[in-house]
Formats: C-alpha cells, structure tokens, sequence
C-alpha cells in the first residue's frame, strides 16, 4: 500500500447475499473496496444485483456471510438500530427517481437528513445551522430560493433529483451513493446533474458510488469497475 | 420523537380527504354507541327519580310493569280500575300511614290528566325525597281548578288564572272535550324532571264532575249539566286507576302487598317501585345490551374500514417508507409511524363522536323532556362512558397493528428500492 493514500472507508470481503436460504446468490463479491473522497463509477445493467449492494452498503440488507466494513465498522454483526443509525449519519442515497417525501416542501425534504440524524445535523450546523447549509447547498445545485418551500410533487424531475443530492449532501456524510441517479433525465441534464454533483461531493468531502448502466458517463470519475469483475454471481449471469 | 409526530401529522394531512372520511366513521360510531349507553343511563336514572319513597303502587291486577308504566310514568292506559270502595279500606288499613289516589284517562292538548286529592302534595315525593312545590298559585281547591306540571304551563305558555279545557281519552288529536266545563289554573309546580312536569293535576271531584254526562266514553246526547250545577251532585268518585300507598314502617311492606293481594271485594295488585323497576329494566335490558352490542359492532366496522384505508394506501406509500428508510429511519419508526397515525384517526374520531353527541344531545334533550318527562342533561362524560372510549382506542390502536406491522415488514423486505 503506497503511503498517503486515503484509507478505505469500504471494504467487502466474501460477502453473500441471498434473498433466502438455497436459493442461488444474487450477490458474491470476494473483495471490494472504496477508498475516502473516491468517485467510483459503478457498471452493471440492471439485475445485476447493484440494489443488492446498495442494500447491503446502506445496512439495510445483512449479508449471509462475509464482511461489510464501512468507515471501519462491522455492519454484519451490528444490530438493526445501529445499522439505521449508521445509514442516517455516514451515508447520503439518491435513487433514480420519487426521491423525495411528497408532502414535505423542497427545503424539508433536505432537512430530513438532519432529523434522523444528530451528526450530520450538528455538523450542518457548524456551517451556519441546518437550514443555512441546505439553503447554500441548494444554491449550489440550482435551486433557486423560490423553489425552496414548494412542495416536492411540484418540481420538476430535474429539481427533484438536485433536491435529492442536496439532502445526501447535507451534513457532509462520508459516503453518498447515487443508484441511477440521471437515468428519469435527459442527455442534457445528465451532464449538468453529474458536474453538480462531483463537484459537491469534493467539496462536501464526501466519497461517491455512482452506479449506472450507462458507461458513457464515467469518464468524469476517478475510477470505473464492472460489477461483474467484482461478483461472482450466477445469479448475473443467469440473468444476462 | 418530536419530527416523527410533525411527519405522520403532515403525511395524514396529505392524505386529510381519506382519512377525514374514515374519522367521520368513527365519530358517528362512537356517538352512537356513546349515546346508546347514555340514553340508557339517563332512562334509567329518570325512571329511578320518578318515585321515591312510596312502597306500593296498588291498582287492578295486571302485570307488575304495566301497572307501574301507567300508575307513575304515564306510559299506556289502564285496563282496569279500583273500586272507590277497595281504595277506601287499603287507605283505612292500620298499617297505612298516607295514600295517594290516582285517576287517569283524561289529557289537555297531550299532556295527561291526573284526578288526585290533596294527599298528593302532601306525601308525594320524587328524585331524592323531595316533595313537591309550587313555583305559581296554590294548589287546587276549587272543583274546576287545575295544577300545571312545569313542563305544560311552559310549552303551552299557561299562568295563573288561564283557562284550560280539558279531552276525553289520552294522546291524539280529535278527542272529544269537555268543553263545556273549563278548569283554571290554580297553580303551577316547579320543575322536577319527572313525569309530573308533563302533567294536569285536578281534584277526583273534577274527574266526576266532567263525566257526570258522559257515558260509555262519550256525552249523552240531549244531555248536558252545566257546569255551575255540578256542585249539587255526590262527586264522590266510583273508581280510580291507582293509588301510591305510603306505609308507617317499611318492613310491614310485604304483609300489606299480600292485603292488596288477597283482597277480597276485587282482584288487587300491589307492586314494590323498586322490584317492578328491576322488572322492567330485565325486559328493556335485553334490548339495550343489543342496541349497545350493535352499536358496538358499528364501531368495529369504523375501525375495520381504517385498517382498510390505511392498508389500502400502504401500496402507495412504500416509496415514502423507502425515502425514510434511506434517510435512516427504522423499520420500528415506520411501523410506529403507522401505529400513530392509527391512533390519532381513532382519537380524533372519540373526540369528534363526543361533540356530535354534546351537539346532539342538546337538540334532543327538549323532546326527551316533553314527550317522555325523561331530563336529558347535556353533561360531560361519565366514567362509564369514558371507559367505552377507552375501549374504542384500545381496539383502534389493537387494529393499527394490522397495517403497522405490514409496512414494517414491507420496509424489510424493500431495503432501499421498493419492488412495486
């Protein structure tokens, strides 16, 4: 390991997962690793078991066996409010579209990071309180202020999916994972999106897992893998 | 907590058309099963107040209820009366210390009419033994005098001094009427939240005096005494519907019941308020606890139909639960977001169906007092009615369960990326 190199803030090793006992896996990864303030571009098409890995990085699926460290904490043996509570505090998750909670306006819903989890609420807050920082964050991805109390059903999908990266942006997580996030736009607002969001995320200091089924957008990225090389799933195979 | 109560407020807000709908169920179905179980109380307890502290009620042998219905509620019609005679030798017994005669058959404009003596301001005694008292006038000594329950002299406007004529025959309209021998009224009671507020009071002398020319229920044609000569008849009475008999010591009520009952001269019957009460409540009971079971069951439905609702909408709401589970919500806050949510619905409905009920109760409670002499009073809630209303949260929330528990599973199952 040459020195100075950040640390890795993702590390799987042998981990399976399977829907349920017997069934074939949909995720075997030997070994997989992220290193802190990486831009990893993820390749897979779908059913290639990316959900899967999302599910098992955000905590929320436990794999059968193997290992999920994530910022040095072993998330398979870690008991599901810790789980829950490590997602609120060290991740942020875009999806490729109904981000958001309907109801709540643009600026609440990039609040709601900060209210289920005091960390990155109390680190929002350091750069100027919560709202200060959803408000700078939201000016930064071209939200004006007059979109910030409009209701989230009433945005564009464009605004929606800037609203989303403000909310997994905000309170500077360490790693924000992005499942799909530009597949609901056009080519234009692909490019736009995904410049916003690098650019954010360096700032915010964060390490970002774009995943995407579409290679042509990850020549901005610092490093590119096929989730294929990394699993040894039939499951992907069976499916392709 | 406190973003968890602002969520599932604004969510229900979101969703206010639905479960709006579903709070209106509730409410009517807790006003009506909290208005079944105080209609009941309050029938009960006005009954209860009606008499006090008469040990018999004698009249002509027919079922216990039935005698007690007419004798003091006014409810239905006697099939038969005492002979004056009968009356005279209960009320001489020794151990007899007052009687109250009691003749009906007549009414003014609905409200009955009540042929008694004096006696019944004396020793009649309603609520907790209080007797009565007269808020105008004095009682009746004239033959032609009339005392007004409270209820009558409000409803019809009745002072001191008016007068009134009085219809053969009791409730509807078209009666015959003695038109020809007014009364005037004498006095008015105050108000008692009994029957005698929706009731004439004449003497027994006046009952004959206005038959005197009557005959099998109607005048005698071609005959007619007026009404200044009457006095010159025996206006004694031949008969009465009833008489309330008050005793010198309570424990002889038993051998003056049997007197009543081995009476030889007629067939008598003497009931015990309290047992013919007992009696009536065991038959009205079996209709009051099905009309709370039903009401019961409407609830039920209420609550069924907002598991229904909530469970229906679920399918739409995973992809909210998912954008809370990515934020990091735990799959218990989803299942406690819908449990709360479930709770407030069934809360907001109790506490809609009580002032429905309030509401209510004011709009019937001036009925309830002049058709049925039964005080309506819009209170605050009993114990017992707050127990039914706890119930109704208890299943509300027990039924919450039901949707709760599906969206955390649910939440499990999606991860992050709801399969829809």
């Amino acid at each position: 390991m040459v020195s100075g190199m950040p640390p890795a803030i993702v590390e799987l090793t042998e981990t399976l997962y399977r829907w349920s006992p017997g069934e074939t896996p949909c995720l075997d990864i030997p070994a997989f690793a992220m290193r802190a303030g990486e831009r990893l571009f993820l390749y897979g098409p779908s059913g290639s078991g990316k959900s899967t890995l999302l599910g098992v990085l955000g905590g929320v699926l436990v794999p059968e066996r193997g290992s999920v460290r994530v910022l040095g904490n072993e998330l398979r043996g870690a008991s599901a409010p810790a789980r829950d509570r490590f997602r609120a505090d060290h991740v942020g998750l875009i999806f490729q579209q109904f981000n958001l909670i309907p109801y709540l306006s643009a600026l609440e819903n990039v609040l709601l990071a900060c209210r289920f989890s005091r960390r990155r609420e109390e680190r929002a807050a350091g750069e100027g309180g919560a709202r200060a920082a959803a408000a700078r964050l939201m000016h930064h991805l071209d939200l004006e202020p007059a979109l910030h109390s409009r209701l989230a059903t009433r945005l564009s999908v464009g605004q929606q999916q800037r609203v989303a990266a403000a909310r997994a942006l905000i309170g500077r997580p360490e790693l924000v994972i992005a499942d799909e996030p530009t597949s609901a736009l056009d080519a234009e607002r692909q490019a736009i999106f995904l410049e916003l969001l690098l650019r954010e995320c360096t700032q915010a200091g964060s390490a970002l897992l774009f995943v995407s089924h579409d290679r042509r957008l990850a020549r901005a990225f610092d490093r590119e893998t096929d989730i294929s090389s990394i699993t040894r799933s039939n499951a992907y195979r069976e499916a392709a | 907590m406190r973003h968890w109560f602002a969520l599932a407020a604004k969510s229900a807000w979101n969703r206010r058309l639905t479960l709006g709908l579903i709070v209106a169920a509730v409410a009517l179905s807790v006003m009506l099963l909290l208005g079944v179980e105080r209609a009941r109380r309050d029938a009960r307890e006005g009954f209860a107040q009606s008499v006090s502290g008469t040990d018999l009620i004698v009249g002509a042998r027919t079922s216990p209820v039935q005698l007690m219905l007419y004798a003091v509620f006014r409810i239905g019609e006697a099939t038969n009366n005492i002979r004056w005679d009968a009356y005279q030798a209960i009320a001489r017994h020794p151990l007899v210390a007052w009687t109250i005669p009691i003749s009906l058959g007549d009414s003014h404009r609905g409200f009955p009419v009540l042929g008694t003596s004096a006696a019944y301001f004396d020793h009649f005694r309603y609520g907790d033994s209080r007797p009565l008292a007269l808020a105008a006038g004095k009682p009746f000594a004239d033959v032609f005098d009339a005392v007004l329950g409270a209820e009558v002299a409000e409803q019809l406007g009745y002072r001191v001094g008016d007068r009134i004529v009085l219809s053969h025959g009791i409730g509807g309209i078209g009666l015959p009427e003695h038109a020809d021998k007014p009364f005037t009224v004498s006095g008015i009671l105050q108000r008692t939240g009994t029957p005698v507020d929706r009731t004439v009071h004449v003497s027994l002398e006046a009952i004959q005096a206005i038959h005197l020319d009557w005959q099998g229920g109607a005048p005698v044609p071609g005959f007619s005494i007026p009404a200044q000569f009457v006095r010159k008849f025996d206006l004694t009475p031949k008969e009465i519907t009833a008489a309330l008999v008050g005793l010198k010591s309570r424990a002889a009520v038993f051998k003056m019941q049997r007197y009543v009952d081995d009476y030889p001269g007629e067939p008598l019957l003497a009931v015990l308020p309290g047992v013919a009460l007992d009696e009536l409540w065991q038959v009205v009971g079996v209709a009051e606890n099905t009309l709370l079971a039903l009401s019961a069951m409407v609830v039920v439905v209420g609550l069924a139909g907002l598991v229904a609702v909530v469970l229906a909408g679920l399918n739409e709401r995973r992809r909210e639960i998912a954008v809370l589970r990515a934020v990091g919500a735990s799959a218990r806050g989803v299942f406690a977001l819908l449990m709360t949510e479930g709770l407030f619905v069934t809360l907001l409905g109790c506490a809609a169906g009580v002032v429905l009920l309030l509401g209510l109760t004011l709009l019937v409670a001036p009925l309830a007092q002049s058709r049925y002499g039964i005080t309506v009073q819009p209170r605050l809630l009993s114990l017992a009615e707050l127990r039914l209303l706890g119930l109704v949260v208890l299943v509300g929330v027990a039924a919450s369960v039901v949707p709760g528990y599906r969206a955390y599973r649910l939440s499990l199952a999606d991860g992050l990326t709801p399969r829809l």
